[in-house]
């Protein structure tokens, strides 16, 4: 992990070092994007897309806000940020088709092995959905039994799929049009085998399937570990197939996918879906903003609080209003700490949470699960009241809880204070929510109450 | 098109990056170490690996005093190549010898068995395919097709079947025919996949239990792959304790640097690269020839 630590992190590194200066200059600019540079390399985006992307953010970061501000990592972080989601593009994750034209033509192109077969069953399973019929069209003549692949994934999804002679894929192509147009298809999804953009052969084959059926959009299947060389392949593609947009495949895996930016910036194609998986309802909407995020390896912060949303029920949700309106009880500490065991402990989602790595290479001892088991002890030696309203607990009961516990009394101390701290917490949010609270609207409140908590759980509000 | 050949051709794009560095001018100036280390970079060879090579051939440079930049290609060549760990046994040639073939989805696994198992045919081995991707559709069809090119039988059961069932019965039958060489195919997965890597890893532990000849666990590459083709090694060996690697698709315009990130940072041997489509185009590795095509020949 250590390699693909967060921009962030480096950045904070970086300014650390600086700190105290009061103005940041340019050559500390520079410094910085030194580092950017490394994570965008790290990321596989394309070099030369690096020294231009780079040189861009370098020019708005020496606006004199960023200069200036308190915190300029994170200044630099949001600026690189914003330029790398609009590079990306929008959410455009529709297929232009033509209105007046039955049946429409969908032509998957790609390099061997980047996932064309998978990707072209999972298209004709989202086009199914949306009400349309499609027909595949098997076109892959080269790679030994692609067409029975095809045949296969087209079964399991109820969707036919055309072999033709499984000799000429010129030939197959056309045949496919026809059989839709017997068969009454919409779409025919023409999957090609893959192929080496420097294969003279072979590209001159997707030229004229290109050619022989005239597809309404060819998109253009894109591994998300490709390396450096993604600029030579979607350039060749690009000027022989002129495709329309890309299926970024694989994305399930932990590839940075910066490849997505090169191919955003060499060709101009946006990034029409992203496909994260064998299934074939996987094929996915692309978010330029959670991409961006994803190459500069800014930690999975939506995956923590969809993993925490996981977890979370009804009755915690009732437990959060309920803490916000009477106050935080032992109770509540215990049940926090219970949810992060269940979320797989807390080394796990500190992992995940930005800069967090950072601040425990620092201090490791911090986050020990042990601890949790001590805590808990304590608390469960409590009585019911003791544990509802801590107030009451004074000297005598606390050497009965630390002899119960078989902790001291010290440890005692430390985690009725540490409550302490954490009600006053509690107190704040609640003011918080009710200034956000009539204009979020009683549902959105709920929602981020409970973010709120996963929050307080993750972050410093817990004493260990 | 012998070796060399389809391998320089292979890595054309890579040498004329080099290439154009070294014709400028001759001198080594401090543009050039820069320059030297972003073309590395853009081989996918890896930020660090680029780094270390490009600081340790400087220092070379500044001893033995070398300043023009003829003299530094050779030594980058043989600076790159001492990053390659050497290759104990080649599972191919050593025989008896099983062989389990893993990686991610599109590597390449099933066509590397089916060259190989071409390969060992001509050479007059008696070689068995293992079928054992029941997952993917139509694997084992494919892996079918080449067992028919190569005239070598495939043994395999339906989709879906227990891989690791189905290694136990290869090995069986591979040893009660007396198979010399035994080639396992899996199916491709993601590193990321807890699940799938566990299923990996007992594939793994019943052939290696059952075999008796020696089993080698190859990782098959893409050599198109960037950065993260790393963190696949790192896993792919942290489950199953690889023996080596193979590199393919090197007939591309890809650099291949990540093979040589792979191979030196994790000490795993190359056994063979793929540098065409053609049966013969599955080559041995030799890591300064492999070295010299990436940076050209200089002297």
């Amino acid at each position: 992990m250590a390699v693909f630590s967060s921009l962030s992190d480096r950045l904070q590194d970086t300014f650390d070092s600086l700190r105290g200066k009061g103005r940041l200059t340019e050559d500390d600019i520079n410094v910085a994007m030194r580092e950017i540079r490394m994570a965008l390399l790290e990321a596989d985006v394309n070099y030369r897309v690096v020294k231009g992307f780079v040189g861009r953010c370098k020019e708005k970061c020496l606006g004199a806000d960023v200069l200036d501000s308190l915190s300029p990592a994170q200044n630099v972080v949001r600026i690189v940020l914003d330029e790398l989601t609009v590079l990306l593009g929008s959410t455009d994750s529709k297929l232009t088709l033509a209105q007046n034209r039955t049946p429409n033509v969908i032509m998957l192109v790609g390099l061997q092995g980047s996932g064309k077969t998978t990707a072209a069953a999972k298209l004709a399973y989202l086009l199914k959905s949306q009400g349309h019929s499609p027909l595949l069209a098997a076109c892959d003549t080269h790679r030994p039994a692609a067409a029975d692949q095809l045949a296969t994934l087209g079964g399991e999804i109820g969707v036919s799929v055309f072999r033709g002679d499984g000799r000429d894929a010129v030939a197959v192509a056309e045949g496919a049009i026809r059989e839709a147009v017997d068969h009454l298809n919409d779409i025919v999804i023409v999957d090609t085998a893959g192929r080496l953009q420097i294969d003279e052969e072979m590209m001159q084959e997707a030229v004229a399937i290109k050619q022989a059926v005239r597809p309404d959009q060819i998109l253009m299947v894109v591994d998300a570990m490709t390396g450096q060389d993604i600029v030579n392949v979607v350039t060749e593609f690009a000027n022989r197939v002129d495709f329309d947009g890309v299926i970024m495949s694989k994305l399930d895996g932990d590839a940075r996918g910066g490849g997505a930016l090169s191919v955003r910036e060499v060709t101009g194609k946006p990034i029409k879906f992203v496909s994260m998986g064998e299934k074939p309802d996987s094929l996915e909407v692309f978010h330029p903003d959670r991409m961006a995020k994803r190459i500069l390896g800014m930690g999975d912060v939506v995956g923590i609080i969809e993993q925490a949303q996981k977890v979370a029920d009804e009755q915690q949700i009732e437990d959060a209003e309920r803490m916000l309106r009477e106050g935080f009880t032992m109770d509540d500490l215990l049940a926090q700490m219970q949810q992060i065991r269940k979320m797989g402990g807390l080394q796990k989602i500190m992992g995940m949470i930005p800069g967090m790595e950072r601040a425990l290479a620092q201090a490791p001892q911090a986050v020990d699960d042990s601890q949790m088991t001590r805590i808990e002890a304590i608390i469960r030696s409590m009585t019911r009241e003791e544990r509802l309203r801590p107030k009451i607990i004074n000297g005598q009961r606390r050497r009965r809880i630390a002899t119960g516990s078989g902790r001291t009394v010290q440890e005692v101390n430390q985690l009725i204070k540490q409550w302490d701290e954490m009600n006053k917490m509690v107190g704040r949010m609640k003011g918080m929510m009710q200034q956000g609270g009539g204009r979020k609207g009683a549902k959105k409140g709920r929602r981020a109450m409970q973010q709120m908590m996963r929050n307080m759980g993750g972050g410093n509000g817990l004493p260990f | 098109m012998g070796f060399l050949d389809s391998l320089k051709k292979g890595l054309q794009r890579s040498r004329e990056a080099i290439n154009e560095i070294f014709y400028m001018g001759g001198e080594v100036d401090e543009d050039f170490w820069e320059e030297l280390e972003d073309t590395l970079v853009m081989g996918d060879m890896g930020a660090e690996v680029a780094m270390r090579v490009t600081d340790d051939l400087r220092e070379q440079a500044a001893r033995e005093n070398l300043s023009r930049a003829e003299q530094l290609r050779d030594a980058l060549a043989r600076r790159l190549a001492a990053e390659f760990p050497e290759a104990g046994r080649d599972p191919f040639s050593d025989l008896p010898s099983t062989v389990l073939f893993v990686g991610i989805n599109g590597a390449g696994k099933t066509t590397t068995v089916g060259k190989l198992a071409g390969r060992a045919r001509e050479a007059g081995v008696p070689c068995l395919i293992g079928g054992a991707d029941t997952f993917r559709a139509a694997a084992i069809e494919q892996l079918e097709v080449w067992g028919q090119r190569a005239g070598v039988d495939v043994i395999t059961r339906e989709r879906g079947a227990d891989p690791a069932s189905v290694c136990y019965d290869v090995v069986d039958e591979a040893e009660r025919r007396g198979a010399q060489l035994t080639l396992i195919d899996t199916a491709g997965r993601l590193h990321t996949s807890a699940d799938l890597m566990r299923e990996l890893a007992k594939v793994v532990n019943v052939t290696r239990k059952r075999s008796a000849a020696p089993v080698t666990v190859v990782l098959v590459i893409d050599a198109t792959t960037g950065q993260n083709g790393l963190n696949q090694a790192r896993e792919f060996n942290d489950a199953l304790e690889l023996d080596g690697l193979i590199v393919t698709k090197l007939d591309g315009t890809a650099k291949g640097g990540i093979a040589l990130a792979i191979s030196s940072q994790l000490g795993l041997p190359i056994y063979r690269i793929g540098v065409g489509e053609s049966i013969d185009d599955l080559q041995s590795f030799d890591a300064l020839d492999f070295c010299r095509a990436l940076v050209g020949e200089g002297m």
